[in-house]
């Protein structure tokens, strides 16, 4: 006990230090919890898609820009071969887009396996309309995607109504894109 | 009945686990031997009651019980029945079950094999272990009863288990990971009960280094199989996705690895001790975390199958009590347990400390990277710019993994206290020239190029291979023959050098198959072939095939090995009935070195089919070395130092141990 006297002050605090880590750790955990992982961040409601030119992900197509592909209800998925959550999202979003012609499906991918993404298309079906390869990252930082997948939810005027990170399925499906589709029709 | 039986069993397991929790510990501290003695018999119990709770879950699938909701969201009459079995950790609620299952099993253990432990230091152990099963089972019945039932309009049918899951690599990679997960649960209890009592000695690492090296060893397993399955089960010839789900489950792997290390300074040399307490509790948090980011849905990951923010604020609260309460008590205790022997800048105790600084960081930047999407947008109040994916993961851990393997061998072959650098060059000169030479010729040899990642690899790799033989000619150089030499050495230094080999063989397997793979996806007709090196495919075509629960175009393609019949591969396209999802089967052929990989495309019209073709060399290499990681871990249990020299030594002492413990926790009071 007298051992523990003897520290200087300073060292005792140090040994602080995981838990303190831990507790800010603990924090962003909350904040985590709070935040609803569906909810738009208000900063991207009703804005309009940002401008863009790129790549598609089949040399024959050539590059897209914003104007190519608004006109229409679009639902922009974004998405990578190498992304688990795609795969699990993938059956759904070919289900939907069969189901509802009407919809236009974009599919943005990210550039550093366009090989593969090519094969994934090819080996289980192509939902999109049109795919595009966002070479570079910069439509991705436009969006402020957080990670794949996501999907907005675009209105004939090229504006944002909606968006979702992480995989959709029926659930969400009914729940919130098809009261948001009712709305604008 | 049965479900309501599995239910009540679990409310007596709550129950037994709260008096674990308290009895031992008051007996503790009022020294009464009775209520200290009784935390064996609440542990039998309280496994017990989990088995039969475990059991009746099982029993409502196997026989289609759709009447409890979980059944009914992850079965099927259609599912085989080891599906059905498996179907019972297949979600959230029984995922939860099997993990206090295995945690009420450790308890079991812990107490059943620590019968030369002082029963006061036992009692506290089992007491931390019990406060643990509370926690989650207040958790589960709460939140996640696997046993509730649907009251009204029982389903004649039930949705089915997630074709990804129905799968052997599923059968087994939970069960392997929970164990590995939850027996970090035992270091971390042996932790508190250091901080608490104030004592840590050798015998103390002693008593934990087996327990952790067992729960290292499954988690080892259990990541090896879940990256095996990721390899064949989604049929893109990938092993590793850097997906948060794998991160949780890596980092408490990486801090094990350090506290594996540190335990074996603090059990030798008496030095890092506080450090070893921070690492076991680190483990252990570690797991929680992963259980906690995984079961609360936070970051999208292909396991997190409900997003519940009522379940995950429970969780966070357990995370809070648990790992926050041992942290703050560790602050308050580690200058107890201090060290006091002395070391030297180029000792062992360094090197080995240079292994757990590398670990750590590695740790680190995985956790930073997983959790980086969550502070990015807690900071800035909005998402984005942020997109944490596999090229940031490798950039912090390639580099790192690399200093360790370099530091490996130095480590392993240096002595304690003192070892002069002039001892360390002579012994490894040899070892570090005849690596860098093969580090370039078997590339060059057998591809006839080298370039700077393929050098580095195979050169680590000789290193630590290489290394390995020097120590052991070293060690046995003043035996009369090779084989006494060899007879002589422990077992504990075999699994270290067998798991230290199995490091060497993940360096090669990973190097080699991210360079030398091929893959090629054609369209083939039948009777058309593809040629990849010395083999070639040729697609005989695709014909229809009745599973059990689903239908499937299975594909033939022959394979001939420079021109000779070799044999055939029979990649399928499944269809599930109840769910109609499509699920890619490939068919590989494993080989010692080199796997052939085929799956099945899209129909191309006229039986023509799009074909996915891998050659992947030394890609068994990756699971290979990690089985000898943890047969490693496993082999230096057995060592006999861990059984015969403790009971001689222990039982005498016992008695007088509690009392001298004891006087010290009415000092500790006192003050």
């Amino acid at each position: 006990m007298a051992n523990e006297k003897k520290q200087p002050m300073n060292k005792r605090l140090k040994l602080f230090i995981p838990v303190a880590v831990f507790i800010t750790m603990a924090g962003f955990l909350l904040f985590g919890l709070t935040r609803d992982p569906n909810i738009v961040p208000s900063a991207l409601v009703d804005k309009p898609l940002p401008e863009f030119s790129l790549p598609g992900l089949y040399p024959e197509t050539g590059e897209f820009s914003r104007a190519d592909i608004v006109g229409d209800i679009l639902i922009v998925n974004i998405w990578g071969s190498w992304c688990l959550p795609c795969h699990i999202e993938h059956p759904f979003l070919l289900e939907m887009s069969e189901k509802d012609p009407s919809l236009t499906f974009v599919g943005i991918s990210y550039d550093d396996s366009m090989a593969e993404d090519r094969l994934f298309l090819e080996e289980r079906g192509n939902p999109f309309d049109y795919n595009v390869v966002d070479l570079g990252g910069s439509l991705r930082i436009d969006l402020g995607v957080t990670g794949a997948p996501e999907t907005f939810l675009v209105d004939a005027n090229g504006m944002i109504l909606y968006r979702h990170i992480g995989a959709i399925d029926s659930t969400i499906w009914k729940n919130t894109f098809e009261p948001l589709l009712a709305q604008i029709r | 009945m049965i479900p309501e039986l599995g239910n009540f069993s679990l409310v007596l397991a709550l129950s037994l686990a709260v008096l674990l929790s308290v009895l031992p510990m008051v007996g503790v501290y009022r020294n009464n031997q009775l209520l200290m003695t009784l935390s064996r018999p609440i542990c039998s119990g309280i496994w017990v009651f989990m088995v039969v709770s475990f059991s009746c879950l099982a029993w409502a699938f196997l026989y289609d019980d759709f009447s409890v909701a979980y059944v009914a969201r992850n079965s099927n009459t259609l599912l085989p029945w080891y599906y059905k079995f498996t179907a019972v950790w297949g979600g959230h609620e029984g995922s939860l079950l099997l993990w206090v299952l295995m945690v009420a099993s450790w308890t079991y253990a812990v107490s059943l094999f620590s019968r030369n432990l002082p029963l006061d230091i036992l009692a506290r152990v089992l007491s931390v272990m019990g406060i643990i099963s509370v926690c989650f089972l207040l958790f589960m019945l709460l939140t996640s009863n696997p046993f509730d039932r649907l009251m009204l309009n029982t389903p004649a049918e039930g949705t089915d288990l997630n074709p990804l899951l129905q799968d052997f690599g599923l059968i087994v990679h939970p069960p392997f990971l929970y164990m590995g997960y939850v027996g970090f649960s035992v270091a971390y209890a042996f932790a508190i009960t250091a901080l608490l009592t104030g004592k840590l000695d050798a015998a103390w690492a002693r008593w934990t280094r087996p327990w952790t090296n067992t729960a290292w060893a499954f988690l080892t397993i259990g990541i090896a199989l879940g990256s095996w399955w990721a390899y064949y089960e989604l049929g893109w010839g990938g092993w590793w996705f850097w997906d948060p789900v794998e991160n949780v489950a890596f980092m408490p792997w990486l801090v094990g690895t350090a506290l594996i290390h540190s335990l074996a300074v603090t059990e030798k040399r008496g030095v890092f001790k506080s450090w070893t307490v921070l690492l076991a509790i680190a483990a252990f948090s570690l797991s929680l975390l992963g259980t906690f980011i995984v079961r609360s849905g936070l970051i999208t990951s292909v396991h997190a199958f409900a997003v519940d923010p009522e379940r995950g604020l429970v969780l966070l609260a357990i995370l809070l009590l648990v790992i926050g309460a041992s942290l703050f008590l560790y602050a308050l205790r580690a200058p107890v347990v201090k060290g006091s022997a002395s070391y030297t800048a180029t000792s062992r105790e360094v090197f080995l400390l240079i292994n757990n600084i590398l670990l750590v960081v590695s740790t680190a930047g995985i956790l930073l990277g997983t959790l980086y999407p969550l502070i990015h947008e807690a900071i800035n109040g909005e998402a984005n710019m942020v997109s944490v994916g596999p090229p940031y993961f490798n950039t912090i851990f390639l580099p790192l993994m690399a200093i360790l393997a370099a530091f490996l061998t130095v480590g392993s072959i240096s002595r304690w206290k003192k070892t002069s650098l002039s001892y360390l060059k002579q012994q490894l000169m040899k070892v570090l020239v005849c690596s860098v030479v093969l580090g370039i010729l078997v590339p060059l040899v057998v591809t006839r190029e080298v370039n700077v990642a393929i050098f580095i690899a195979v050169t680590l790799a000789f290193w630590i291979v290489f290394g390995i033989v020097r120590d052991i000619q070293i060690k046995t150089a003043n035996k009369n023959s090779l084989v006494a030499g060899l007879k002589s050495l422990s077992l504990s230094y075999y699994g270290m050098q067998i798991a230290h080999l199995g490091m060497a063989v993940i360096i090669l397997g990973i190097c080699l198959t991210s360079h030398y793979s091929v893959e090629q996806d054609v369209r083939l007709a039948p009777g058309e072939q593809l040629e990849i090196g010395r083999y070639t495919f040729i697609f005989v075509g695709v014909s229809p095939v009745q599973g059990p629960n689903y239908v499937a175009d299975a594909g033939e393609i022959t394979v001939l090995k420079n021109g000779k019949s070799y044999l055939s591969l029979f990649p399928e396209k499944r269809t599930y009935r109840a769910t109609g999802s499509v699920q890619t089967e490939a068919d590989i052929n494993v080989g010692f070195f080199r796997d052939l990989f085929a799956a099945l495309g899209d129909p191309r019209g006229e039986d023509a089919w799009v074909v996915r073709i891998h050659v992947k060399p030394f890609v068994f290499w990756i699971w290979l070395g990690a089985f000898l990681m943890a047969g490693g871990g496993i082999t230096a249990i057995l060592d006999k130092r861990y059984r015969v020299r403790e009971t001689k030594n222990l039982k005498a002492k016992t008695s007088e141990q509690v009392k001298a413990s004891g006087s010290i926790d009415l000092l500790g009071e006192a003050s």
